[in-house]
C-alpha cells in the first residue's frame, strides 16, 4: 500500500465467465490479480442458467450453465494469485490510473498495472403503454428469481422476444411450474436456435411471430397485455389486437454492453448495432484505445458465454504478456484461444457478430 | 410463492427468519434477497415513481436498473434485489429521493 492505494498487476472488473477466465489465465502466468465482483457470488449471468451448453469440452459442452459457473468460481477461489472481492462494485477508473472500489462500506483504491473490464451487459427495456407496471420485468430477472432464489415471480407469463434468451427462459418458466400463454416475437421468424424453439412448442406454448406488445394493463400491477400483429415494417396492424391474461410480462429484447467504466477511463467507443450498441474499440488482443485497459465478454459486444470465456482468456493472457509474464507458454495459449474463438464464430448464427467485429476492428486504426 | 419441485434444481432452504416491510412482519429464509422474499410473499410493489407516484416493481433483479430502491434500516436508495435479508431488518417504502437524516 502507498498512501492508502493498493498496487496490483491486474484488476479484473466483473466475476462472470469472461472475468473468471481472464483472472485464471492471467494468474496462470504468475500475475497477481484482484477480481472485483459487485454481486455476492461469482458467475455473472451464468450462475442462474440451467440450460445445457452446446459445443466442445473446452467450453464445457453438455454441462449446465450454473454448474460451469460453480466450476470456474471454485477454480478461481483455489488459484494462487487471485484475490476475489465480492460485493465490491468498481465505481470508477480515474486519470491517474487509480480505480475506486466500494468495499465493505468504504472506498478501496487500487492502482493496477493493467485492467480487464468484464462487466457484462444490461437487459433492454421496451416502449409500450403500461411498461412501468410491477410485473413487467426482464427475462433475466425472472430467471434469477426462479433459478437462483426458488421464488415464482408470477403464475402466468407472457414472453416478449424470440431470441435465445426469450426461448430458453420461457422453457425455464415452464420447468418452474409457471404457465406461458404465448411467446411473441416482432420479427417474422425466431432469432434463436430451433432446438430451443422446438422444446417450447412441444410443451404447447404458441410462438407468435410478427407480433408485438401494445400495452400492459392492470390495477397497480400487471393483469394482462394487449398484443397485436405487425406488418413487414414492424408497424402495428390495426384491428389485430388481442388480450392475453397474464400476471407477468418478461422482456427478452436484447442487452446493451455495460461500457461506462471503459468510457470513463477514456477508451474510444464505437456504435456497432451487430454487437448490441456502444462498445469499446478493441483489437484482436482485446486492448482498448486506453493504454493498459482491456475489455472482454458481453461488455465488449453482446454474444454468448462460450465466446465470453475465450475472450476472457485472451484479455487475461494479453495483459500478462504485456507485463512480461508467461513466456512462450502464454503466447501459445493466446494463439490457441484466438483460434478457438474464431472457430466458435464460424456458424451461421454468428454471421452478425462477424460483421460487427469487422467494422469494430476497422475502427482501431482511427484511434 | 416458492418453487417446491423442480426437474433440475434443489433449493436448500436456509433457516427461517423474519423482517419488517413497512412495519408488517414478513417471513423469509436466510440467503433470500429482500426482493425475493417480498415476491415470495406476493408483494410486488416495491417503490413509487418520484413525480407521478406510479407503482414500481422489479425490473432486472441483478442491481443494474434502480427500479427497486427502498429504505433499509434507515438507509435510503438500497437496491433490494441484491440486498440479503437479515433478521429483524426494517425495510420501508421510500418517499421521493429519500433522506439520510
Ligand atoms: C437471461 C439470460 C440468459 C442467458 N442464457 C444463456 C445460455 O443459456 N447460454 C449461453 O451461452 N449464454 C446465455 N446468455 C448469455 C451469457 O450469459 C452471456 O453472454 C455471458 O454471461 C457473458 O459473460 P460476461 O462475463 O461477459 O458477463 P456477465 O455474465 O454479465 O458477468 C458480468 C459480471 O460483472 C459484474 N459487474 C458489472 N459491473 C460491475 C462493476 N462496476 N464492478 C464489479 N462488478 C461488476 C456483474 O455483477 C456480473 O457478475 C444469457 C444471457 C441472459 C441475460
Ligand atoms: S430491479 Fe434492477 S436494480 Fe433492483
Amino acid at each position: 500500500m502507498t498512501g492508502g492505494v493498493r498496487e496490483c498487476d491486474v484488476l479484473v472488473i466483473g466475476g462472470g465467465p469472461a472475468g473468471l477466465c481472464a483472472a485464471l489465465a492471467a494468474a496462470s502466468c504468475g500475475v497477481g490479480v484482484i477480481m472485483a465482483e459487485r454481486d455476492g457470488h461469482l458467475g455473472g449471468q451464468l450462475a442462474k442458467q440451467t440450460h445445457k451448453f452446446f459445443g466442445s469440452a473446452r467450453q464445457f459442452g453438455g454441462e449446465r450453465g450454473f454448474l460451469i459457473a460453480q466450476r470456474l468460481a471454485a477454480e478461481a477461489e483455489n488459484a494462487a494469485g487471485i484475490e476475489i472481492l465480492t460485493e465490491t462494485p468498481v465505481l470508477g477508473i480515474y486519470e491517474d490510473g487509480v480505480a475506486t472500489l466500494l468495499h465493505r462500506g468504504g472506498h478501496m483504491k487500487v492502482r493496477p498495472r493493467k485492467i480487464v473490464a468484464a462487466c457484462g451487459a444490461a437487459e433492454n427495456f421496451l416502449a409500450f403503454e403500461g411498461n412501468d407496471l410491477p410485473g413487467v420485468c426482464s427475462a433475466g430477472a425472472a430467471e434469477t428469481l426462479i433459478n437462483a432464489q426458488g421464488v415464482l415471480p408470477g403464475r402466468r407469463a407472457l414472453m416478449v422476444g424470440g431470441g435465445n434468451v426469450g426461448l430458453m427462459v420461457a422453457y425455464q418458466l415452464l420447468q418452474a411450474g409457471m404457465e406461458v400463454p404465448a411467446l411473441i416475437n416482432h420479427a417474422p421468424q425466431i432469432d434463436g436456435y430451433w432446438v430451443h424453439a422446438a422444446k417450447i412448442r412441444r410443451s404447447g406454448v404458441p410462438i407468435l411471430n410478427s407480433t408485438t406488445i401494445k400495452s400492459a394493463y392492470g390495477n397497480g400491477q400487471v393483469e394482462g397485455a394487449i398484443i397485436c400483429e405487425v406488418d413487414e415494417n414492424r408497424q402495428p396492424l390495426p384491428g389485430t389486437e388481442r388480450r392475453v391474461e397474464c400476471d407477468l410480462i418478461c422482456l427478452a429484447v436484447g442487452l446493451s454492453p455495460l461500457n461506462g467504466l471503459c468510457q470513463q477511463a477514456g477508451a474510444a467507443l464505437a456504435y456497432i448495432p451487430e454487437l448490441s450498441g456502444h462498445v469499446p474499440v478493441t483489437d484482436e488482443y482485446l486492448r482498448t484505445s486506453q493504454e493498459g485497459l482491456y475489455a472482454a465478454g458481453d461488455a465488449a459486444g453482446v454474444e454468448e458465454a462460450a465466446t465470453a470465456m475465450e475472450e476472457g482468456k485472451i484479455a487475461g493472457l494479453s495483459a500478462a504478456v504485456a507485463l512480461g509474464y508467461g513466456g512462450t507458454a502464454a503466447q501459445e495459449a493466446l494463439t490457441e484461444a484466438a483460434a478457438e474463438l474464431k472457430r466458435l464464430r464460424e456458424g451461421p448464427m454468428s454471421e452478425r457478430i462477424r460483421r460487427g467485429l469487422a467494422v469494430l476492428r476497422s475502427e482501431v486504426i482511427k484511434c | 410463492m416458492r418453487i417446491r419441485e423442480h426437474p433440475i434444481l434443489r433449493f436448500p432452504a436456509g433457516g427461517k427468519i423474519s423482517f419488517f416491510f413497512d412495519g408488517r412482519e414478513v417471513e423469509a429464509f436466510e440467503g433470500d434477497t429482500v426482493a425475493g422474499a417480498l415476491t415470495a410473499a406476493g408483494l410486488r410493489i416495491l417503490a413509487h415513481s418520484r413525480r407521478l407516484g406510479r407503482p414500481r416493481g422489479l425490473f432486472c433483479a441483478i442491481g443494474n436498473c434502480a427500479s427497486c430502491l427502498m429504505e433499509v434500516d434507515g438507509q435510503p436508495n438500497v437496491r433490494v434485489c441484491v440486498e440479503k435479508v437479515r433478521p429483524g431488518m426494517q425495510v420501508c417504502s421510500q418517499a421521493g429521493k429519500g433522506r439520510l437524516l
